[in-house]
């Protein structure tokens, strides 16, 4: 079950680290497409991938109960043989096509380093988050339903508030809340993080004092990894939680 | 015959005798390069040898040829202006000049020529300076590879590099300049050249323009400074092949251009700056075969622009292409490359079928309320730049490239 | 060796068990018998930690099974529906199983006892729902634990397998190991255990041995006896 599907995730970013290349013949563009890419789908593709492994092995979890096992470490186990099979699937899967096509020798690696970091990080925030749905709802169909609307709300509805906070509230100073903002949405965290490599230009045309420390220096991406971090150990830990009190 | 070259020959001795060359060191006779002045007449060499002379205040008032072995040191010992030159044909070449004083009330420079023609200011190095090289009301000279090192923090206390002020025709090349507030500055001077110099992270701007006609600046670094160049009030300026480069800041950018008419600017490389072109009020202006890349906005038009046309140039990867603060366009955008067009070009031809909208409603939103940034490919804001680009509300709906080329343009 | 003191669990707004007290004592089968839903599964569950009670207290060989899974190596449990992860094959099931416990030769005996030899290389969602219920029954017998746990083990199986497991259960008796077991088939029940639990309305309606209930119940044989303490509560 596991293997089958991260061999189809596999392919499918082996496709489309291919067909990007083949597309634009640059590999600074490849690396903006696949950004918007990673942002997205990573954590659709975690979201969903985890609740539907979760409840397909569900009876097999059941097995394992029985068994003298810690409850923590079987599903840590799953938690991690998912996300880390996600994880290799993404690093493989896009890495191979772009070292082929002279990753190593192009200036654009730290940019794609810095793409394969935070989609690893997403995967593993998104299947934790997953894995923290389906352990709290026994019905399959809401469990998907939930996970759906988590991706949905944080991919777009949250920055659509976000905006409309901003533009309504614009004659304060925003600096702060903007940020914080950012922080509180592990996609937009690493859209900044993003940000941070592709569009830094850009950013410092802002003038608040706060962005400009945040931006400027290797404080943002510090803090920014410092919470992506948060976010894989808080709903983690809340699985180790869920799972000590949940009844099979 | 034979008389004839007695006869050039007494005239050649003749004018040795009468154009003779002057040593300066510290154990000469002549130990200071004011004496040597009181002693020369024009069309004199004075050589100056190495070691330091604490002298300021030194007036050139005749057609002098003053030449540095090995880069003797002038110390001005911070007590005013250094060297003043105030005739004509003098080149003054190779100098170590340092210590210029500061003043509040005066423009105390290292070198300053006033009133004066075809003057040669050569491999000079200045250092600790108030103002570099400061040409003033004087016409047919040079400024040839000098090298200024300033400590400018400030922009209040501080001088400019190269200063034109009411010159003309003078060229000024092959030379450094950084740490100053304005690496170079033309006030009233025309017909100028400003051609491979390198001007970088100076306080204020690389190259600063302002009511100076007809010069051309090409080839030139403006890398890291407050802004690359400031072009204002001024007409008729060529700008060819100059570099633009990590100009990072609020307001910063690679180039200004303020109430700018006909103006050339063609051939430049615009990298990584916050903002590359920002232009206001500035008609008439051809932009083409320029490399916007990686800018947070490459072109920002505010105010009225009319009639500037911008062809054969290649956008890549800038974070916004072009930003209007208006829904309003009279200016023309065609045959460029736009790295973030996503047309197709179905009949082969090279050019994308369906227009490209260089102007994001996005833009529009950061200009309005500036921390929006912070939500910079979001794909909520792809999703209603989309809408817009359907159907254009907030942004012109008339400014568009036809021909969106599909490669990038090389030339 | 099994101790149950106060045993509440509530799933929801259903309170399913209220108060269980049982001390079952080392050695002989005991069934654990009730209506549907009347909290059987969840006892066993409870026992093997599966099922974190509300309150109360379950000791298992004089180990306390809160925050513990150690104890469980000297349980093996039968559940109740046999699904196992359909991409795996059966040799592959076990050797996983033994890899997580202790190795053990035991395996090759019942995959004989139970004539399993084919289906080896097969995968698990291939297998039908008996043969499926045989594979559960190697991976149960196959380790030597004390407490053996069985939650409807007749389930899908045909006649002869169902002789062979009694006598495997017999067997594991007669080695002196205690067996809980649930059914539905009161035949089997009353072969072969030695003792009943009987829990109604998630409490325990009666624990003793067959000869007894039949005496309570005033019924000539198991399965009216069972009936009677239905309809009686029922009345």
């Amino acid at each position: 079950m596991r293997s089958r599907w991260s061999y189809v995730y596999f392919a499918f970013y082996l496709l489309l680290g291919v067909v990007l290349l083949f597309l634009n013949n640059d590999l600074s563009k490849a690396v903006i497409t696949l950004m918007n890419v990673i942002i997205v789908l990573v954590p659709l593709i975690g979201t969903i991938f985890g609740v539907m492994y979760y409840y397909n092995s569900q009876e097999f979890t059941e097995l394992l109960l029985a068994q003298p096992i810690k409850r923590s470490s079987i599903f840590l186990g799953q938690y991690l043989g998912v996300a880390l099979s996600l994880s290799m699937s993404l690093i493989l899967g896009l890495g191979i096509p772009f070292v082929f096509y002279g990753l190593f020798e192009s200036s654009a690696i730290w940019d794609f380093s810095l793409l394969l970091i935070t989609g690893t990080f997403l995967t593993l925030i998104f299947t934790a988050l997953a894995f923290n749905i389906a352990l709290s709802n026994e019905n399959k169909i809401k469990g998907f339903g939930y996970a759906i609307l988590l991706w949905l709300f944080l991919a777009v509805i949250y920055d659509g508030l976000f905006l409309m906070t901003l533009i309504l509230f614009e004659d304060y100073p925003l600096d702060k809340v903007s940020l914080i903002g950012t922080m509180l949405n592990p996609i937009d965290l690493s859209r900044t993080l993003i940000l941070l490599k592709l569009d830094i230009s850009a950013l410092l045309g802002y003038t608040g004092a706060v962005f400009k420390q945040f931006f400027g220096t290797s404080f943002g991406l510090i803090v920014s990894f410092v919470m992506l971090t948060i976010w894989v150990v808080m709903p983690v830990l809340r699985i180790v939680f869920k799972s000590k009190k949940k009844d099979f | 015959m034979k008389s004839i070259t007695v006869f050039f020959i007494a005239i050649f001795i003749a004018n040795i005798s009468i154009a003779q060359t002057i040593e300066v060191c510290n154990t000469c006779p002549v130990s200071t390069l004011k004496e040597a002045i009181t002693q020369s007449k024009d069309f004199d060499t004075i050589i100056v040898k190495k070691g330091t002379y604490k002298e300021h205040s030194i007036f050139i008032d005749k057609s002098l040829t003053i030449i540095g072995k090995n880069y003797p040191v002038i110390d001005g010992e911070k007590k005013g202006e250094i060297i003043t030159i105030k005739a004509d044909n003098v080149t003054v070449d190779g100098l170590f000049i340092i210590n210029v004083g500061t003043s509040y009330t005066e423009d105390y420079a290292a070198i300053r020529v006033r009133n004066s023609k075809n003057f040669v200011i050569q491999n000079l190095v200045l250092e600790n300076l108030f103002f570099g090289i400061y040409i003033e009301k004087s016409r047919d000279g040079k400024v040839y590879h000098n090298k200024i090192i300033g400590d400018a923090v400030e922009e209040y206390n501080s001088g400019n590099g190269i200063q034109l002020w009411y010159s003309k025709n003078v060229e000024i090349e092959h030379n450094y300049v950084e740490h100053v507030r304005d690496g170079i500055y033309l006030e009233f001077s025309d017909d100028c050249l400003i051609k491979n110099n390198i001007s970088t992270l100076n306080v204020r701007y690389g190259l600063h323009f302002m009511f100076s006609n007809d010069d051309i600046y090409q080839d030139n670094t403006f890398e890291n400074n407050g802004a690359g160049v400031a072009v204002m009030f001024s007409k008729r300026i060529k700008m060819y092949n100059n570099l633009f480069k990590e100009n990072w800041g609020t307001a910063s950018y690679g180039m200004l251009l303020k109430e700018i008419n006909d103006a050339e600017i063609i051939g430049n490389i615009f990298e990584d700056n916050t903002i590359g072109i920002n232009i206001e009020g500035s008609n008439r202006i051809t932009y083409k075969h320029n490399n916007f890349s990686n800018n947070g906005w490459a072109i920002k038009v505010k105010g009225a622009c009319y009639a500037n046309t911008f062809t054969e140039n290649n956008f890549l990867y800038n974070s916004f292409d072009i930003a209007y603060n208006s829904n309003v366009n009279d200016n023309v955008f065609d045959k460029n490359y736009w790295s973030n067009y996503t047309g197709y070009d179905l009949d082969k031809n090279g050019i994308g079928d369906i227009p490209y909208r260089p102007v994001k409603l996005f833009s529009y939103i950061v200009n309005r309320t500036p921390e929006t940034i912070i939500l910079l490919r979001s794909m909520f804001i792809d999703i209603i730049d989309f809408s817009e680009k359907v159907s254009p509300v907030f942004t012109p709906d008339d400014l568009l490239d036809n021909n969106p080329q599909i490669k990038k343009l090389t030339w | 060796m099994v101790t149950i003191e106060n045993l509440h669990k509530k799933f929801g707004k259903n309170q399913v068990l209220s108060g269980i007290d049982l001390n079952i004592s080392e050695g002989g089968i005991f069934a654990v018998l009730g209506p549907n839903g009347s909290g059987k599964t969840t006892l066993i569950k409870s026992v093997l930690g599966m099922v974190i009670p509300d309150k109360g207290n379950i000791t298992v060989l004089g180990e306390n099974i809160k925050k513990n899974s150690e104890y469980r190596h000297k349980i093996d449990y039968l559940p109740q529906i046999a699904n196992f992860p359909s991409n795996l094959r059966v040799k592959e099931l076990i050797k996983m199983i033994k890899d997580l416990r202790k190795p053990t030769n035991e395996d090759e005996r019942l995959i004989e006892l139970f004539r399993l030899e084919p289906f080896l290389d097969k995968k698990l969602g291939n297998l039908s729902g008996g043969t499926k219920q045989k594979v559960n029954l190697v991976l149960t017998f196959m380790f030597d634990s004390p407490l053996i746990i069985l939650d409807e083990p007749t389930t899908g199986l045909d006649p002869i397998s169902l002789i062979r497991l009694k006598d495997l259960i017999k067997a594991e008796k007669a080695k002196g190991k205690t067996v809980l077991i649930t059914s539905h088939i009161m035949s089997f029940v009353e072969e072969i255990s030695d003792e009943i639990v009987f829990i109604l309305e998630g409490k325990i309606y009666f624990k003793g041995t067959i000869q007894k209930l039949k005496t309570k119940t005033n019924q000539p044989d198991f399965e009216h006896a069972i009936a009677s303490i239905l309809t009686d509560n029922h009345a």
